[in-house]
């Protein structure tokens, strides 16, 4: 590095008072912001996980009422889904690395970014009270007419911080296509963008399309509630399936939202720890694309037996099955991409490694659920509880933790500690299989989900569930301690450290406020490693 | 930095990015718009179809006459904002500013109208949850017609405040020349917005106002 880019001051030395951070308009800062409060969510939302899995350590339901239990659950799901997956990657990463990786300044409107923080805030705020203060017992699912009619609970004001938050949600999405179709610097074609901003442009088409869905169907159950009327209520000649069609049309896609953003993250790792191009780069693309239209077709298969058309029924588990071919496509370039290669272990790697086996695991898992005869078994027992944690949990939340060592040099400018991540991400992948593997036989053998207790022949599947829990726990709280560790005694890292391409490893660690001392040009595609 | 021309946000290039970047994140933003106001019509059609008897009766307590002019005040009020558009794009000032406010006085005057209707409907008791008496043999399915009718119009009539407060905020920039044939982005992207205010009207109208009336 050169003293004179030394010289120039990093976004995190570009003023130090609260009010440089709380006014900001740069990216970065935006997207420290978020990682701040999406973990203080996250860690809420793992109390939560922590007392379900205390509670079913036993088969009697003796630490909390079935009621608590209720709302327990309710808030795992509604702080987990909203507050913490939905916002991780593409609110942080995406955040901090989507106007680097194209060249940019900035998003294309930086301030409706940091109002979006704030929305996100208030929504957070608001929600987690109602959910203290009373609670809400209906699961993050809002099911009509129980959250309508016959919840005595705090299902109104919840709502409405839901409602809040997906506008936070909406503009990101917004802001993230304008800025990707606009601000692309000299040189950056579409097929030069790394698979990270096409990921992020594929979950922002549904961030824009789905949410407004979801808003609207949140903002007429307050309306029920407040007015007594009932387009969701039997009793009063609504169609309850219909408030699941809207539910869904917005929360199947919301899979993908926590999915795709993952499969970004993990084609970035992979490619720099084994020093290669990807493989088949188009078809990575295409099937980013194609996951997220498909994605937005699939919905009914949460309706198998809500009582649905037979008829659709079968067409959304056609279209079910259909939607595994990209993903398939892109677990089979991955692994074609390290197939021979000369393999980095870094911490960043074994995250990536863990989530292409974790997602392979709970998409397969999925087709069970998505084959109309199957599913009838299965639906609302464990096996479904233990797929969709591979999915968000196994794959999501691998790779978003994966991503944050990953580039960790580049936004803090430090490193941490190796031998401790390499030990946490080993300790996730076990702590994570030995607590949702088991579910998966729960769920075969029937034990249905959402009791507070349960038949003591599920004991031993529960204890091990449980134990994995604290393992998995363990791996969540180490990262904080050596991440800590590392802002004071960490190692400078250099533009570089991981010797990877990509325009974030050009510029300086952490980088300057405008990103680029002057616009990059890029002359070539993404992932110019010098292998074949 | 590169010398930035004066309306040109530094995060952009130049005037052009900026433009682009603006016009695209309103398409985007009215994208979402007609999902918004798509579950209120997806949900209108289901009704519609388990009670087709309720919903025809209870569409005849809507008034087609001021329904009718209050379409005919969003076309208007649509066309006299393209016409304000224009002149600034051809350097006007004066009677773009004349047509801007022009077009938040008829949106008012579609409040006003629309104001009067629910009053109407306050005395009649047909407000869900609010004043309603059920009269005849669909009262109960009647009610769901009136909900939505009153989550759509409501919602609509949102958009249409808003619109006003920014038509006003854009012929006060535009009174005071912030706008001319080389920079007029926030007034197109205004104007835009206006646009679908005027579009969501266009299907409200027939749905709850024409449809099965006979």
């Amino acid at each position: 590095m050169l003293p004179a880019e030394q010289a120039a001051p990093s976004y995190l030395t570009d003023g130090n008072t609260l009010r440089s951070w709380l006014a900001t308009h740069d990216h970065k800062r935006i997207a420290i912001l978020y990682a701040v409060s999406i973990t203080f969510f996250f860690f809420l939302g793992g109390i939560a996980a922590a007392l379900i899995r205390l509670e079913l350590a036993t088969p009697a339901g003796d630490l909390m009422s079935a009621d608590t239990y209720n709302k327990t659950f309710t808030f795992h799901g509604v702080v987990m889904v909203w507050f913490f997956l939905i916002p991780s990657i593409p609110n942080t990463l995406g955040n901090f690395l989507l106007p680097i990786m194209i060249g940019a300044r900035d998003v294309a409107f930086p301030r409706l970014n940091l109002f979006s923080w704030y929305l996100y805030v208030a929504g957070g705020i608001f929600t987690v009270a109602c959910l203290l203060l009373g609670g809400v017992d209906t699961g993050w699912t809002f099911y009509t007419p129980f959250s309508t009619m016959f919840s005595n609970s705090n299902v109104m004001l919840t709502v409405v911080g839901v409602f809040i938050v997906g506008f936070s949600s909406i503009l990101t999405g917004l802001n993230f296509i304008v800025t990707i179709h606009t601000m692309r610097t000299t040189g950056m074609t579409w097929f030069r963008l790394p698979l990270f901003v096409w990921s992020m442009y594929g979950v922002s088409l549904v961030m824009l399309l789905a949410t407004p869905v979801l808003a609207m169907t949140l903002a007429l159950i307050a309306a029920e509630r407040l007015l007594g009327v009932g387009i969701f209520d039997p009793a009063l000649g609504g169609d309850p399936l219909l408030f699941q069609h809207f539910f869904w049309f917005y929360s199947h896609p919301a899979v993908y939202i926590m999915v795709l953003p993952a499969m970004g993250v993990v084609s970035e790792l992979i490619t720099a720890g084994v020093r290669r191009r990807i493989f088949g780069y188009r078809f990575m693309v295409y099937s980013i694309i194609g996951i997220a239209v498909i994605g937005f077709l699939v919905w009914g298969h949460h309706m198998f037996v809500a009582g649905q058309s037979m008829y659709a029924s079968i067409v959304f588990s056609i279209l079910s099955f259909i939607i595994a071919v990209p993903s398939a496509i892109k677990v089979f370039n991955w692994t074609a991409t390290l197939y021979k290669g000369d393999i980095a272990f870094g911490a960043p790697m074994i995250y990536a490694l863990g989530f292409v086996g974790l997602f392979m695991l709970g998409g397969l898992t999925g087709l069970f659920l998505a084959a109309t005869a199957l599913d009838v078994n299965l639906t609302d027992t464990y096996f479904v509880v233990a797929h969709f944690h591979y999915i968000m949990v196994g794959g999501s939340v691998m790779a978003y933790l994966g991503g944050i060592h990953f580039w960790w040099p580049k936004i803090t400018g430090r490193m941490f500690s190796e031998a401790w991540a390499r030990f946490a991400a080993i300790l996730m992948f076990l702590g994570f299989n030995l607590t949702f593997f088991p579910q998966f036989l729960a769920g075969a053998e029937g034990m249905p989900r959402r009791y507070h207790q349960y038949p003591a022949e599920y004991g031993l599947l529960n204890i091990l569930s449980s134990a994995g829990a604290v393992l998995l726990a363990a791996s969540y709280l180490l990262p904080i301690g050596y991440f800590l560790w590392s802002l004071r005694f960490g190692e400078r890292a250099g533009n570089d450290p991981w010797g990877a391409e990509g325009l974030e490893w050009t510029t300086s660690s952490p980088p300057p406020t405008h990103n680029f001392e002057a616009p990059p040009v890029v002359t070539e595609g993404p992932y110019a490693y010098t292998h074949p | 930095m590169n010398a930035h021309a004066p309306h040109t946000a530094e995060q952009f290039d130049d005037a052009a990015q900026q433009r682009d970047a603006a016009t695209l994140g309103m398409w985007a933003f009215l994208a979402t718009e007609v999902l918004f106001f798509g579950v209120l019509f997806a949900a209108y059609t289901v009704c519609r179809v388990i009670w087709p008897d309720a919903f025809a009766s209870a569409s005849r307590h809507t008034d087609l006459t001021l329904g009718g002019l209050e379409t005919a005040i969003l076309l208007t009020s649509s066309f006299t904002v393209a016409l304000a558009v224009r002149d600034v794009q051809l350097g006007g000032r004066r009677l773009a500013t004349g047509l801007l406010c022009g077009t938040a006085v008829l949106g008012l005057v579609f409040l006003a109208i629309h104001g009067f209707e629910y009053y109407h409907d306050y005395k009649a008791a047909v407000i869900p949850g609010i004043r309603y008496e059920e009269v005849g043999g669909f009262a109960a399915q009647e009610r769901l017609f009136f909900f939505l009718y009153y989550v759509t119009t409501g919602f609509h009539a949102l958009h249409v405040s808003v619109g006003v407060v920014v038509l006003l905020t854009m012929a006060l920039r535009t009174h005071r020349a912030a706008f001319g044939p080389g920079y007029h982005t926030p007034l197109e992207v205004s104007a835009l917005y206006w646009h679908l205010v005027d579009i969501v009207w266009i299907f409200v109208f027939p749905l709850y106002y024409q449809v099965g009336r006979a």
